[in-house]
């Protein structure tokens, strides 16, 4: 209490650089944070925002932290985006985005870099400023690894669902239609489709 | 496929999702990992037979409270853990504290005893197999965790994957409790934790491959 009163007095009111940068990581942060629970409660396009603009933001973060594999960078990116959209049921409203996506983030990188460590060194020393939201990157670099093959490579349940409902727009009924199966059945093969690619990325960085 | 491409295929037809869905996931478990702990239990162990009477003993109640204490600890410790970029900071305290009670109260028993005493009242008539049969009685909690978190995001599947084993073997020995007919802080303090710790050790043996996501 006596430091937000000490804060808000005039003596502080001057910003230095330091609380520029505060001020435009909570500014992203509550925007994120904004569009990502309109996402959770449904409002799909709040998500497309939502995943945008975190997209350039892991951007720029694995362009910091990959220095010497900048080829990777957009791999990585599609493969974060993916784990960030199959865990958005585990946020809890009381902590911040920034925490949630940082730890996803920081796993997914870990995991590259275990995967390639026998390969040579790729990385300066992994140290976690915890400044995802600093910065941002809007040029993506072509993706080495083409997620769209890796999705023609599912099974059908998975594939055909994916297909139809994500790739086509056609609504659930519609898919169910096509595919000869039940509404919940195209929605969890959406969502164990979206798990199952998932785990191929994983195994094909 | 191009990243644009790629964001525009994941927030296509992306249905509200369900808040509650992990609480309930939770819940499941728990409750059929301690159904079935009972169970087996009752079927291959049976209830003790003075225990109308045991009951009424402060120590039979001291006994239930530090398996139940380090369960809860455990199960707030596996709910954080699931989530990526919760912390859990002073929350070890919360394991740490009935185990140190635990602790406290054998060392209290053993002071108080004779010297020619404390073997038995550590040792007392089941310690060669009180642990394996925890062990064994968390099995279809441990399961039934695993299925439970592998539905979440942890991030450190490691530690995960102890408090997961340690929660199973917890909710076990609550139920063993219903059984065992030793009463001694020695006993349970040691005992007790030693069989919750085997199935924590095998979930952190375990995490890092099932928790992969």
């Amino acid at each position: 209490m006596a430091i937000s009163l000490s804060m808000s007095s005039p003596a502080f009111t001057a910003t230095s650089p330091t609380d520029r940068a505060t001020d435009g990581l909570s500014a992203t942060e509550i925007e994120l944070r904004e569009r990502f629970v309109r996402g959770l409660a449904g409002d799909a396009t709040q998500y497309r925002h939502f995943l945008d603009r975190l997209g350039a933001h892991l951007r720029a973060y694995l362009r910091r932290r990959l220095p010497r594999a900048q080829a990777d960078v957009e791999d990585i990116l599609q493969e974060t985006l993916l784990a960030v959209h199959n865990a958005r049921h585990t946020y809890r409203d009381d902590q911040p985005l920034t925490a949630w996506v940082h730890a996803i983030a920081r796993y997914k990188l870990m995991d590259f870099f275990r995967a390639h460590a026998r390969r040579e060194a790729l990385h300066e020393p992994f140290e976690d400023d915890g400044s995802l939201f600093v910065q941002s990157d809007v040029e993506p670099a072509d993706a080495r690894r083409d997620v769209g093959r890796l999705l023609e490579a599912l099974p059908d349940r998975h594939r055909l669902p994916i297909v139809f409902v994500k790739l086509q727009g056609l609504s659930v009924a519609e898919a169910a239609q096509r595919c000869g199966i039940s509404e919940s059945a195209v929605k969890v093969g959406v969502h164990r489709g979206l798990k199952a690619l998932a785990a191929r990325l994983r195994g094909s960085a | 496929m191009k990243t644009d491409d790629f964001i525009a295929m994941l927030a296509n037809e992306a249905p509200p999702v369900d808040r509650r869905a992990p609480g309930r996931r939770f819940a499941l478990a728990l409750l059929i990992g301690f159904a079935a702990a009972t169970l087996l239990m009752a079927a291959g162990l049976g209830l003790r037979p003075d225990l109308a009477t045991a009951i009424h003993l402060p120590m039979f109640w001291m006994r239930l409270g530090f398996a139940a204490c380090i369960g809860a600890a455990a199960l707030s410790l596996t709910l954080r853990l699931s989530r990526p970029g919760v912390r859990i900071g002073a929350r070890w305290a919360g394991l740490a504290a009935p185990i140190a009670a635990g602790w406290a109260g054998m060392a209290v028993v053993l002071a108080q005893a004779p010297a020619g005493d404390r073997l038995p009242l550590l040792l007392g008539h089941t310690w060669h197999v009180c642990a394996i049969l925890i062990a064994v009685l968390s099995t279809p909690a441990f399961l039934a965790m695993l299925w439970a978190v592998r539905g979440m995001a942890p991030v450190r599947p490691r530690v995960t994957g102890a408090a997961v084993g340690l929660l199973a073997g917890a909710t076990a020995t609550v139920a063993y409790c219903l059984h065992c007919p030793e009463m001694s802080p020695a006993f349970w303090s040691t005992w007790y934790l030693l069989g919750m710790a085997i199935p924590a050790a095998v979930g952190a043996l375990i995490g890092p491959r099932v928790f992969r996501w």
